[in-house]
Parts: structure tokens; sequence; C-alpha cells
């Protein structure tokens, strides 16, 4: 950031006495594990980190309706319609707490939408793929909603309180969502030839995705160094990939069906799982926003947008007027 | 694989019932109970449940469309919550209903053709946008709210418990309309006019609810005669129209005999959807 005072270059890089306390404070509540709450000084890095962590993940709740949403109505049966129905209206209330959180930044939900719509923020790269089939509703909440869990619920210990309080809601939540996408792979694996492909398939075309979202390799993640620092993060990329690998490689023998990684296993000498090479360079380009789907999701969501614009505009002419009539 | 071991590894994912509140409401009266402990009702009594069911089921499907399409996310959450409750008494009605015919809630929505449906018209008609979907909420809770609060006393005993039931949520579903008919009416220029044309095209199908049919006949304190709620009926939503300086419109009523299996053209589009994978695999379950 450019010095505010140019006659006196370099001053403002020097903190004042008042800004080394706050320092200090914020320091003190890190090392005892204690919470940031809204009212406390943070370093401003600390609040754009966090501010653009947690609204990515609210905005990859609302785009992670659509590759489900876009069964709910082909459902196979009135009981899985149900449950996921359930599911994925859990999703938009999961963004909304979380849009809230964000929102104790002192950025608005408006700004973060806009951000969003305009292509500016990113959300999680694996919603960029399309549900091609029923099984991809088991795939995507065993695999997808399982990394997730894997990922959050560390972060329900986050040093930022309005997050961590979130995330202890998302979790209990996720947690249903993760059994009942295991619950529909493993009706299907009992079930005909067809579904049990269908599963197979859902399988193979999410494993590895599902593997790249706890983030590149730690060598090749410089800021997850200081989200650690900060208690934000609590465990590395690297780390978290191992603990759900090693969950999946055991539930996958459940369902009897296989991870598509014949190299996969634990090697006892280095005691961690090795798994096939991750296509980083095919991740890089979904974020880039060439996926399969990244258009699409989009576009869902401007059209939303858009078409919703006359309803808002009403609500808020209609709050306005009630609002004039309470005064007189 | 013996049950304590899938028990097990199910354990493996945690507690996992935090949001599964929704699907299986403790003391509410499911589904899966009706199909276990349910006494079979006559021919006549499944019939008259099976329309309840029929209606429930295409407008549950309608609103589930709305689902990650709403003007905003509390309406994501809204409409979802909504389209989950009409499904839930679809679910029942038709678990019901198939208890005469051996038939399971899955076999009646899946295998049935479009003619063997007894639902109405207007719950088929398109979501078209958020007013028009709003306008139909309005017409179809108020009439929803009148029957079952009168079925909940029916001498038929599954049919009073699941109306009873189902009373409160579309009490709630009524209010919502309500809310945004009012909101929608009184807010802008364009969402009045967006409003006024909503009631045009969605009114012609409002006759036929209140259509005694053959389905309704010898009933007498088992079934509510739809005849019976048009009064209660005109006179609440015309005080909700008036308080949203809207008029009911003067058109015409359409012909429409969806309680026989006449359908608007609108249905086989939505059956075609609703059940494309179902009927791609005979015999599977899922």
């Amino acid at each position: 950031m450019a010095p505010t005072t140019p006659q006196e270059p370099g001053l403002s890089a020097v903190p004042s006495y008042e800004e080394e306390q706050s320092q200090a404070r914020f320091d003190a509540l890190i090392d005892q594990d204690s919470r940031v709450e809204p009212r406390d000084w943070m370093p401003e890095k600390y609040r754009k980190t966090l501010s653009r962590q947690i609204s990515q993940h609210a905005h990859s709740e609302i785009i992670g309706m659509q590759p489900e949403a876009n069964w709910i109505t082909r459902a196979p049966s009135l009981k899985r319609k149900s449950i996921l129905m359930a599911k994925v209206q859990d999703e938009a209330g999961h963004g909304l707490y979380l849009y809230s959180a964000a929102e104790t930044l002192g950025t608005t939900r408006d700004e973060y939408n806009e951000q969003l719509l305009s292509g500016k923020a990113k959300y999680s790269s694996i919603f960029n793929y399309p549900a091609r089939t029923w099984a991809d509703m088991g795939a995507i909440g065993w695999l997808v909603d399982g990394a997730a869990i894997a990922n959050q619920v560390p972060l329900c210990r986050a040093s930022y309180g309005p997050y961590g309080r979130a995330m202890v809601r998302v979790c209990k939540e996720e947690s249903f969502h993760q059994r009942q996408g295991f619950e529909i792979l493993l009706s299907l694996s009992r079930g005909t030839e067809a579904q049990k492909k269908m599963a197979q398939d859902a399988i193979n075309r999410f494993y590895e995705p599902s593997l790249m979202m706890f983030g590149p390799p730690d060598d090749q993640s410089p800021n997850s160094q200081q989200s650690m620092a900060w208690k934000i993060k609590r465990f590395s990329n690297d780390e978290l990939r191992q603990r759900f690998v090693g969950m999946i490689a055991e539930q996958v023998k459940v369902l009897g069906l296989t991870l598509p990684d014949p190299q996969l296993h634990f090697d006892e000498e280095k005691k961690q799982w090795i798994h096939k090479d991750l296509n980083w360079d095919e991740f890089m380009a979904v974020i880039k926003g060439n996926g399969p789907a990244n258009a699409q999701r989009l576009e869902r969501r401007r059209e939303a947008h858009r078409e919703g614009a006359w309803v808002r505009e009403a609500a808020a002419a209609y709050a306005a007027k009630q609002a004039r009539s309470e005064v007189a | 694989m013996k049950h304590e071991e899938l028990d097990e590894a199910l354990d493996s994912f945690g507690d996992a019932l935090a949001s599964a509140t929704r699907v299986t409401p403790g003391n509410a009266l499911r589904p899966e109970d009706i199909a276990v402990d349910g006494v079979k009702p006559s021919e006549e009594v499944a019939r008259y449940a099976l329309t309840l069911g029929d209606d429930a089921l295409i407008l549950a499907q309608r609103m589930s469309h709305w689902i990650s399409r709403a003007p905003e996310l509390e309406e994501d959450v809204a409409l979802g919550n909504i389209a989950l409750d009409i499904l839930g008494h679809a679910r029942s009605f038709l678990t019901y209903a198939g208890l005469a015919w051996d038939k399971t809630e899955d076999e009646l929505a899946y295998w049935r053709e479009e003619e063997e449906f007894t639902s109405l018209w207007i719950v088929e008609q398109p979501n078209g946008h958020f007013g028009v979907t709003i306008i139909r909420q309005l017409i179809v809770s108020i009439f929803q709210n009148l029957l079952y609060k009168q079925l909940a006393q029916s001498k038929d005993e599954t049919l009073a418990a699941i109306s009873a039931k189902a009373v409160k949520e579309v009490d709630y579903h009524r209010d919502h309309a309500i809310q945004w008919t009012i909101r929608l009416g009184m807010g802008t220029e364009e969402s009045a006019s967006k409003m006024r044309h909503a009631l045009e095209i969605l009114w012609p199908y409002v006759d036929e609810m209140f259509r005694d049919e053959e389905v309704h006949q010898d009933l007498a304190g088992i079934a509510v005669l739809p005849s019976t709620l048009r009064g209660a009926w005109d006179e609440e939503i015309t005080a909700v129209l008036a308080d949203a300086g809207l008029e009911i419109p003067a058109t015409g009523q359409a012909m429409a005999y969806g309680r026989r299996g006449e359908h608007s053209e609108h249905l086989g589009y939505l059956l075609a959807e609703m059940q494309v994978l179902a009927r791609k695999h005979p015999g599977a379950s899922w």
C-alpha cells in the first residue's frame, strides 16, 4: 500500500505506540488460543485473509447447490427427493450464516455477491464439474462433503470467533450430508449391474477432484504458513489430504467398489498414504474458469439475480413505504 | 455384510443426525409409519387420498424447481422448506392410498401414466416468474388450509392425522404467500403489474378446485366436499387482494377436469422429467 503522507516518506511504515499495543493484544489472543471478535483490533492482512476465505466459503455453498439441484426434480424415489431437497436447502442456510460471519469484517453481503457475480471472487473448484448421473449425488455427498468436513472440522477452532461458531453449525449438518451420500452409493452398490456401474463411474470422476479440494501440496502453498500462524488454519493441506484419503480408502471397502488409484497404499515406513499424482494443471485450469461448468454455474447465479431484481426492488419499496407510514 | 458392521461403518461419520430433523420430524406421522402401522383404507377412501396426494406431489415438484433460483437466498430457503413440507404431505397421502392396492408411494408417483393422475390443473401450472409462483401459492395454500383444517376432524383417523400435521405447515405457506402478495402488490408499479398478470393467467383454474366430483361422493364425515370451502376461500382471498391493492380478475374459467385424469398440456412434461430415471431402471431400489 502507498504511504499516505508523501512528505514524510517511510514514516507511516513505523507503527505508533497505540498500534504496537493493539498488535500485542492481538498476538496474545492468538497465543492463548482465545478468539478474536469483530470489535477487536486485528491486522489488516488478517481481516483481508478471513474476508476472502469466509466469503469464498459462502460462495461455494451457494454455487454448490447447483449440481445437486440438478437432480431434485429427477430423484428416483420420493424419499431420496425429500432428503436431497433438505440437503440443498441446508446449503443455502450455510451460505447465509457464512455471509453473516463475513459481514462482521466490514464488507456487506451485497458487495460479496457482486464479487461472485463479476467473476472476481473464487469458489470451490469442484462445483465446476457437472453432476451427470444420480450416482453423482452419492459421490458428491461422500467425497466432496467428506473432503469439506475434513477441511472444516478444524475450522471450528479458527481464531476468528464468528467463523469458528458458524463452522460448528455447518459441520453438524455436513456430516448428515456425507452420510446420505454414502447411503446413496451403498444402495447403488447393492443394486442392479447398471446401478453399480453408475456408482463406480461417479467415484471415478470425483475421486481426484475431491483430493485436490485441500489445495496444492504444502511446498507450493505459500499462504498456508501465515494462516496457520494466525490459527485460522490448524493443519496443512497435505495433512488434511492424508487424513481424508485414509478415511475413504477404508469406507470404499464397505461399498464393495474401488477408488481409481491402483497405487494407493499406506507406506508403513513413511507413515503416510501414497496416492497417484494429482493433475494440478487441470486444477489450475478449472480455477481460471475453464472447467466444464464454470460458465454455466456463474450464469445461473447471474440469472437468478437478474430475474429476481424486480422482486427485491419491490420488497425494498414496500418496506420504505411501511417505514414512512409508521413515522406519519 | 452384517447389520452391525454396516452400522459401525456408518457410525464412522459421527453425529449424522443434525439436519435429518427436517426429514423426519420426531413426533410427526411419517409415511414410513403409515406404511407399517396404517389401516388399509377402503377403495373409496384410497381414491380420495390419492387426489390429495397427487395435488401435493405435483405442487411439490413445481416448487422444488425454485431451489437455487430464487430472487434472494432467504427465498431459496423458504421455497425449499415449503416444497419439502408439501412433498411430505404427498408421501403420506400416497402411502396411505397405496395400502388399498398394495402399491408404494413410489409405485404411485413413478409408474402411473398421465391420465391416472388426479391432480388439479392449478398445481401443474408452470412456475413462471416469482409473482406467478406466489399467486399460485396464495390460491392453493388458502384452499389447502381450509381443507386440512376440516379434514383434521375426519372420521378416517389416518386422513385426520395427516391433515392435522399438514395444516400447521400449510398455515405457514399461506402466511408466506400473503406477505409476498401484499409486498409485491404494493411494491413498485412493475411488481403490481406483474401480480395483476399472474392473477389473470391463474384465475381460470380456480373453479375446478371447488367442484364436487364422483370421488367425493359417499364419503360423508370422511371427505370434505370442496364446494363447501368456496365461501370462506372467496372471503379470505378477496381480503388479501384488497390489502395488496389487487383485484379478482375478470377471466373465464377453464374446462379443467384433473380429478378425472384430463390434464393441461403441462403435466406431461412435468411427469416425463420426474419419472425418467426411475423408469430407466425398472425394479431397482434406490
